[in-house]
């Protein structure tokens, strides 16, 4: 997390999708996960095509092959989750190789890891090409309350203020021999947990004081706006525009 | 429990995507009140509004706390989900605000979580658990006598049963627009027991930390603010009361005996009805149940607090009406405990709002 | 703002500005906290424009808390604090706050925003200063604490001393009536800590700093207020103050090894 070492998702770099604007690029990945899961998990092919626009996108975007696969990992327990389903949904079964299948639950497995996936690799190239502070413009140009964008930006601002707390709590506990083993040790980190949640709340009081002081009244004041041209919006909406089609034919076809 | 995208159908995400904007408006409100009140005074009036700086913070604090491991056993080790510890500390707007914002950015920046899927999770893991959470503590908190230790019991029950819950919000949504065909009554049972185990590990640690927090700044501790002394100003020797500041006297100590008693009561019947009939009623099954839980498991197991039980209790099966029955008994007490104080609360809050004058900005 | 600041041994008489109300009048000044900490116990002073005065006292004085009653962020306690005849009151909270800057001890609270010229600008930009004008602001005020070219940095990729000048920026780029410090000089190397008393020195503003650093006091302040158990304990020249041996261990103030208030005092 944090904005400490321009997080870790985020590779720097001057691709065209780099320099779309961060509301834009919102907009194209939301649309387009939209789309994928309002596919019909039948068109197998149109779940193909899917993959080739992104992986159009992240060549576009020079993400790496490598990196793109090894942030899909997170997705790793809705895997394991898939390939139960065929044992263990209803219906109609099948054997395969011995084993007694579920139809129904094959095309289960088929429809989570298809659509996860392509939802996993969507954000991914999306987080991967947008800096946390352009994320946050883009929120706030998308018109989330700005109360919740001021809120999600105090908490990147300051996550890492607040893990590196943490960090020097536990580097005092282990200088003075304490090492949490198991359950019985549960109550020093508690009280670790709870010496933390003070210093976060005060921390949050001082930095409301600095605010106010300076004469913040509720309202953060506008200082940066990002903006963008019909260029960049067509250029953005190209991917989702592009799956809708391959998701009406898969509907029809 | 982080949904993945295509897991839920389109109709229902679309649904609790509602749900989870509505919920929030309502937390944005009532998020100003909990943080430092100032919505009575007009907007001009506003010397400004701590709820960004704070909820931010605690955000923050959520986020990193969920990466601080509390050890089990043999190597396991789980970590705090922090919906009602968050409710508990700063209320259940704020924290609803604060596990919804973590929820988007982990959704946006790790993937964690589909993009069509931030309302199912935000609906289960931001609002139930925070709101069952919130709810079962003031109710305890009512009927316990006034003192720390009832927070800490409070808090420990508020956390056992907000896990479980958000399994079955899951569960429903699961059965309303699940894209498989698994008998809903395998998810749940996976789901719930799981959940559980899991909201055993979060009870005791968010007891302990709630326990923590209280012994330090009790004033921090929003849930408990009722339970805060009048203030006093020594002004050259006299002593004056602060402006604004009255705050509810502990309770007398006669009123405390019989409470103890009532609430050891409440208490042993939300775990008996939770928890015995779920034992009473196991039955091994099958082959293919055991793995029914365990792909449940493994969906939950980010955030499973212990393994090694888990595989203990997965390979047991319990049947619906006995489940519903089980459950049925927490819910039950749960809405009992809620709806009795929910009138009482209602009274109360309004005075707390004034009885509570931040540490700092006092322009109410 | 004509008063010859730059003689550092002027003292609190000679120091004001006949006719200009004091940039800070605190009378009676009482407050509790919430947990029922009491830490002030009835406070009287006043600072005249243009001055620069050291506000001295052991941990737990109530330093701090006297400091969030300047600008109004404490209120609810009894007494008045007035900045140039202004009371602080709800009426006039807006533009105290612009009047009063306050540089906060730990610089990661005050600088809020992700890049350093946002934060420069937050203050201007909610008095509702825009554009070119507010530009021109935030360019002023980092000039004046030599931070111009980090404009575009993130405040955490700043070591602790740019940050502390950041911060004191951020606070100028309010134009404020009286720029209060709290510990200016805490966690500094001696380096950072000569070019922050440099820029403090060159500013034309009143100044009240919060310190535990006597010879930073003394260097910067001809003018010490000792604040004890929640009282002012003494109201003098700082070089008197600080030589005054009974007084500084009466108030738990200790000179560090080897200094000398009296042979450094006239020369400033």
């Amino acid at each position: 997390m944090g904005a400490g070492h321009a997080h870790r998702l985020y590779r720097h770099g001057h691709s065209p999708v780099h320099g779309l604007p961060p509301h834009t690029k919102l907009a194209a990945a939301f649309a387009f996960v939209v789309v994928v899961v309002s596919t019909p998990r039948e068109a197998m092919w149109a779940f193909g095509v899917y993959a080739l626009l992104l992986a159009a996108v992240a060549y576009a975007a020079r993400v790496p092959p490598g990196f793109l696969l090894k942030r899909l990992l997170i997705e790793v327990p809705f895997v394991a989750f898939a390939v139960l389903m065929p044992f263990v949904a209803e219906g109609e079964r099948v054997d395969v190789l011995g084993l007694s299948l579920s139809v129904n639950g094959l095309w289960g497995a088929w429809n989570v890891l298809a659509k996860g996936t392509l939802g996993v690799a969507a954000s991914v190239i999306l987080a991967s090409t947008t800096e946390l502070r352009e994320l946050l413009l883009g929120l706030q140009r998308l018109k989330l309350p700005p109360l919740l964008v001021q809120i999600a930006s105090f908490m990147i601002r300051y996550g890492d203020v607040i893990a590196d707390e943490m960090r020097r709590m536990r580097i005092a506990r282990e200088s003075r021999g304490f090492e949490a083993r198991g359950v019985r040790h549960w109550g020093v980190l508690a009280k670790s947990a709870g010496a933390l949640f003070i210093r976060s709340y005060e921390r949050g009081e001082r930095v409301h004081l600095a605010m106010v002081s300076r004469g913040y009244a509720g309202s953060m004041p506008v200082i940066d706006e990002v903006t963008a041209d019909r260029a960049q919006w067509s250029y953005a909406l190209a991917l989702p525009c592009a799956a809708l089609v391959v998701c009406l034919l898969g509907w029809t076809l | 429990m982080h949904v993945p995208d295509g897991f839920i159908n389109a109709p229902t995400s679309a649904v609790t995507g509602v749900v989870a904007a509505g919920a929030i408006a309502v937390s944005l409100r009532g998020a100003r009140r909990e943080l430092g009140g100032t919505s009575r005074a007009s907007e001009a009036e506003r010397g400004g509004e701590r709820t960004a700086p704070l909820a931010g913070l605690v955000a923050a604090f959520i986020f990193a706390v969920q990466m601080l491991n509390f050890p089990v056993a043999a190597g396991t080790s789980g970590h705090l989900l922090g919906g009602a510890l968050a409710a508990i500390l700063v209320g259940p707007y704020t924290g609803v605000l604060c596990v919804s914002v973590v929820l988007l950015m982990q959704g946006i920046l790790f993937a964690d979580g589909g993009l069509t899927a931030l309302g199912v999770n935000i609906t289960d893991m931001a609002i139930v658990t925070t709101v069952v959470a919130y709810a079962l503590f003031r109710g305890l908190v009512k009927l316990l006598p006034r003192s720390r230790r009832s927070v800490t019991v409070a808090s420990f029950v508020a956390a056992l049963v907000s896990v479980p819950a958000a399994a079955l919000a899951f569960t429903v949504l699961y059965w309303i627009g699940g894209t498989t065909d698994v008998a809903i009554g395998k998810v749940a049972t996976a789901m719930i027991g799981v959940h559980v185990l899991i909201g055993i590990g979060e009870a005791v640690i968010t007891a302990l930390t709630v326990g923590a927090v209280i012994a330090v700044r009790p004033d921090l501790v929003y849930g408990a603010r009722g339970l805060r002394q009048r203030l006093k100003l020594r002004v050259n020797g006299e002593l004056v009361d602060a402006p604004g500041a009255s705050g509810p006297q502990p309770a007398p100590v006669a009123a405390r005996s019989h409470r103890k008693v009532w609430i050891t009561g409440l208490v042993a019947s939300l775990v008996l009805a939770g928890f015995v009939s779920f034992y009473a009623s196991a039955n091994p099954d099958g082959l293919e149940k055991v793995a029914a839980d365990k792909g449940i498991d493994e969906k939950a197991e980010d955030h499973a607090a212990a393994d090694s039980p888990l595989a203990d209790y997965g390979v047991k099966d319990i049947s619906d009406a006995r489940i519903s029955g089980g459950l049925a008994g927490v819910i039950g007490v749960g809405v009992t405990v809620v709806a009795g104080s929910a009138v009482f609360w209602a009274v109360r809050r309004r005075r707390s709002d004034d009885a509570s004058p931040a540490s700092t900005e006092t322009t109410v | 703002m004509t008063d010859p600041v730059t003689d550092p041994v002027t003292g609190p008489e000679a120091a004001p500005v006949t006719g200009a109300p004091a940039s800070l009048d605190v009378s009676g000044l009482a407050f509790a906290y919430p947990d029922g900490h009491q830490a002030l116990f009835g406070v009287d002073f006043s600072v005249a424009r243009g001055e620069r005065v050291a506000l001295l006292g052991p941990n737990g004085a109530g330093k701090t808390t006297l400091v969030l009653h300047l600008n109004g962020i404490l209120t609810g306690g009894t007494g008045t604090v007035t900045v140039a005849g202004l009371p602080v009151d709800k009426r006039n909270m807006a533009e105290i706050r612009r009047r009063v800057g306050i540089v906060f001890q730990d610089p990661d609270d005050q600088l809020f925003m992700p890049t350093v010229r946002e934060d420069v600008a937050f203050g201007p930009a909610a008095a509702g200063v825009k554009g070119a004008e507010l530009e021109a602001r935030v360019d002023r005020a980092l000039a004046l604490v030599g931070m111009a070219e980090f404009k575009d940095r993130p405040p955490h990729h700043l070591s602790f001393g740019q940050r502390r000048r950041v911060a004191v920026a951020t606070v100028l780029a309010m134009e404020p009536e009286i720029l209060v410090l709290d510990e200016p000089s805490s966690n500094l190397d001696p380096a950072s800590r000569r070019e922050l008393a440099d820029i403090l020195r060159s500013l034309d503003v009143t100044v009240l700093m919060v310190t535990h650093d006597l010879p930073y006091a003394l260097e910067l302040c001809p003018r010490a207020l000792i604040l004890s158990d929640g009282v002012i304990a003494a109201d003098g020249p700082t070089a008197e103050l600080l030589s005054d041996d009974a007084l500084m261990r009466a108030h738990r103030l200790e000179l560090p090894f080897g200094f000398d208030p009296r042979s450094v005092a006239t020369g400033g």
